[in-house]
């Protein structure tokens, strides 16, 4: 969902693991939909992790103990990895994640949570094996990440770290704007572009 | 710098979007059903048509069945994502190659094979394995939805440049060792995330050697290895191969693009971000034993002693074990990593004077409908019934079971596909990926062999 985004505080759901795919954050079963109503995709995030055959909730997975909440979703190195499928990204903001926190990002899932509004946020090994031990210790811990200075702070030991972003999609965060309002204004381009190129 | 990564990057950018990120154009974009709809319904609420609808090709198969595509799709879900496509492609005036149809098959077996993969293109799909067409000499990437959108919308996407990376093979691969098993390999050696942020390019005298059903698989896998996509520059293979291809160039046509394809190449001064360098003579035919494609071993091998516990119990199995001599269930051949011609041979060579082991059950899924009438042209369809298997209709298939191909839950599955994520194959599956030669020796013997004992 297209919306302004400027400093979040919050306290965080820990997903503590490396590599998940976006096979687990959002099964191929669901990828049959024609809908983009993110609240359909939030509501199955991580469902094969998250709940039993039967539909159950499995209370031991953090998005089911009521201990954790908040807007700020904190996983381990390469999240996001294998499917182009964006239906990960929809499911995260749909779920009401605004932010998540890792050690590292696929690209093509980075990329697709930057256009819906969602904040990918690196941070050091260091830094976020500190944040899941203290976020363990007291799930009422608060991470305050600042998109306009491109930090991030863990406010529970106060350790500060700047996050890599890129100028042109933290414009697009802080005003709302999405690429096609972008490519859209530039058709004069396209059509220079395409008229001066020889092979083809 | 001076990369052919950079070649082609660089002639496709229209602008800047500032801060390192360009508006590049995008000579070819496929749409298939399971993440394009949002993207046509994004266009209709801006009241927009497609810019270039002539560079636009659409064909479902994630759903498709592998058996009655002549009979409605009975999941209702599925039949109405195909429906949509179709749909969608003749509002906006799109080509479509439906299902069931002699064009359709895996979008990524069709686009090389009718020649709409060409070099020095930027080609894109909302489906990661679109890296694929990088075999062709071409710049290919995955994408998702709300990018599909701003192509069918502009043709162009807004990317920031990824970093260089040159993996180079020199060396013969040995007996039954095959492209697969050099991606695994390469997985195996440098982890899911080891080249994350990068785009490959795969040279040396091993990649020349690869056929263009070869190159195709190693392309597929580069997003394996987290790339943002791999390719291959064009040579001679490359033009005879799409020499005479549908929509390949033709005459004078073809004479200037060959021309211009020859120019392809990294000067010799080429300088990469990142340069790896391997011996073929090291790679073993390979196979899966995790749950993520990193988690690879050459066959004759043991499950590493510090394999992630969390992956050891979802595929019931322990480090230390060597998987050879293990029971398999199901055996699945294709997929848009090997669902090609040459991997249906490779399979029937290893089959011929033996039978499909009894307890085994075994999906052989072309690629494409030409890849099926290929099979049926060479009499491999009747020499595989001959010994107790049978070729199905084209699509994804069992590769991420959004059909009816799903392999039970416990169940130990040798397959050809990309990747072994839990629940990949149909909750609770359990995927040993391995080469279409590896497949074969565990469907004739109904246990994980060495493929060279057969050859």
């Amino acid at each position: 969902m297209k919306q302004k985004f400027d400093v979040i505080q919050s306290r965080c759901v820990p997903v503590k693991a490396d590599n998940i795919d976006t096979d687990q954050i959002i099964p191929a079963r669901f990828l049959k939909e024609t809908t983009r109503d993110e609240c359909f995709y939030g509501d199955n995030l991580f469902c094969d992790w998250r709940y039993n055959a039967d539909g159950s909730p499995k209370p031991g997975f953090p998005l089911n103990n009521p201990a954790y909440s908040g807007c700020i979703l904190v996983t381990g190195r390469n999240f996001g990895s294998g499917s182009s499928r964006e239906h990960a990204a929809w499911a995260i903001a749909g779920y009401g994640f605004r932010v998540v926190v890792a050690a590292s990002f696929a690209d093509i899932h980075r990329l697709n949570e930057l256009n819906n509004f969602v904040l990918p946020v690196s941070v050091s090994e260091d830094f976020l094996a500190e944040l899941h031990s203290c976020i363990e210790a007291d799930p009422a811990t608060e991470l305050r990440v600042d998109l306009p200075g491109e930090c991030v702070t863990n406010l529970k030991t106060g350790r500060s770290e700047h996050f890599p972003i890129g100028e042109y999609k933290k414009y697009c965060l802080m005003n709302a704007l999405d690429d096609i309002d972008f490519l859209l204004s530039n058709k004069n381009a396209i059509e220079q572009f395409e008229s001066g190129r020889k092979q083809d | 710098m001076n990369t052919l990564f950079d070649k082609i990057w660089d002639s496709h950018v229209v602008a800047s979007a500032g801060g390192g990120v360009s508006q590049l154009y995008i000579d070819r974009l496929y749409c298939h059903e399971a993440t394009t709809p949002q993207a046509f319904e994004g266009l209709r609420e801006r009241g927009i048509r497609c810019l270039r609808p002539e560079r636009i090709f659409c064909m479902p198969d994630h759903n498709t069945p592998t058996h009655d595509q002549d009979k409605p799709i009975a999941d209702p879900v599925g039949r109405a994502q195909v429906d949509t496509l179709e749909r969608n492609a003749s509002e906006f005036g799109l080509t479509y190659f439906g299902m069931n149809t002699p064009d359709n098959g895996v979008i990524h077996v069709v686009g090389p094979e009718k020649g709409l993969s060409l070099p020095g293109m930027t080609i894109v799909c909302g489906d990661s394995h679109t890296s694929t067409h990088g075999a062709m000499g071409a710049v290919a990437f995955g994408i998702g939805t709300s990018e599909v959108e701003m192509v069918l919308a502009s043709q162009c996407v807004l990317q920031s440049k990824p970093k260089s990376m040159s993996i180079r093979v020199e060396g013969e691969l040995g007996k039954g060792v095959t492209a697969k098993d050099l991606a695994l390999y390469l997985m195996m050696k440098i982890s899911t995330s080891g080249a994350t942020g990068y785009f490959i390019e795969y040279r040396g005298s091993t990649i020349r050697s690869l056929s263009m059903e070869g190159r195709l698989t190693l392309s597929n896998l580069c997003i394996e290895m987290g790339a943002r996509g791999g390719f291959i520059a064009p040579d001679s293979k490359t033009f005879d191969y799409l020499k005479g291809r549908e929509y390949a160039p033709e005459g004078e046509a073809w004479d200037r693009a060959v021309e211009y394809w020859k120019t392809l190449y990294s000067g010799e001064d080429a300088v990469f971000d990142k340069e790896l360098v391997f011996d073929a003579s090291d790679v073993q035919p390979m196979i899966s034993y995790g749950t993520n494609p990193g988690m690879s071993m050459p066959i004759d091998g043991r499950i590493p002693a510090d394999a992630s516990p969390k992956a050891m119990e979802y595929m019931g199995l322990e480090p230390g074990q060597s998987l050879l001599g293990h029971k398999v269930d199901y055996v699945f051949l294709g997929a848009c990593t090997n669902g090609r011609i040459e991997d249906f041979r490779a399979f029937a060579s290893v089959v011929r004077g033996r039978r499909k082991a009894e307890g085994v059950t075994a999906w052989l899924v072309p690629g494409s409908w030409a890849v099926k009438r290929s099979i049926e042209e060479e009499g491999l369809d009747k020499e595989l019934a001959a010994a107790g298997f049978e070729i199905r209709q084209p699509g994804c298939s069992a590769c991420l079971a959004m059909n009816d191909d799903k392999i039970p839950a416990g169940k130990y599955a040798v397959s050809t596909s990309n990747r072994n994520f839990e629940g990949r194959q149909g909750p609770g599956s359990r995927t040993l990926l391995a080469s279409p030669l590896t497949a074969a020796a565990a469907a004739v013997t109904g246990v994980v062999t060495d493929p060279r004992e057969l050859i």
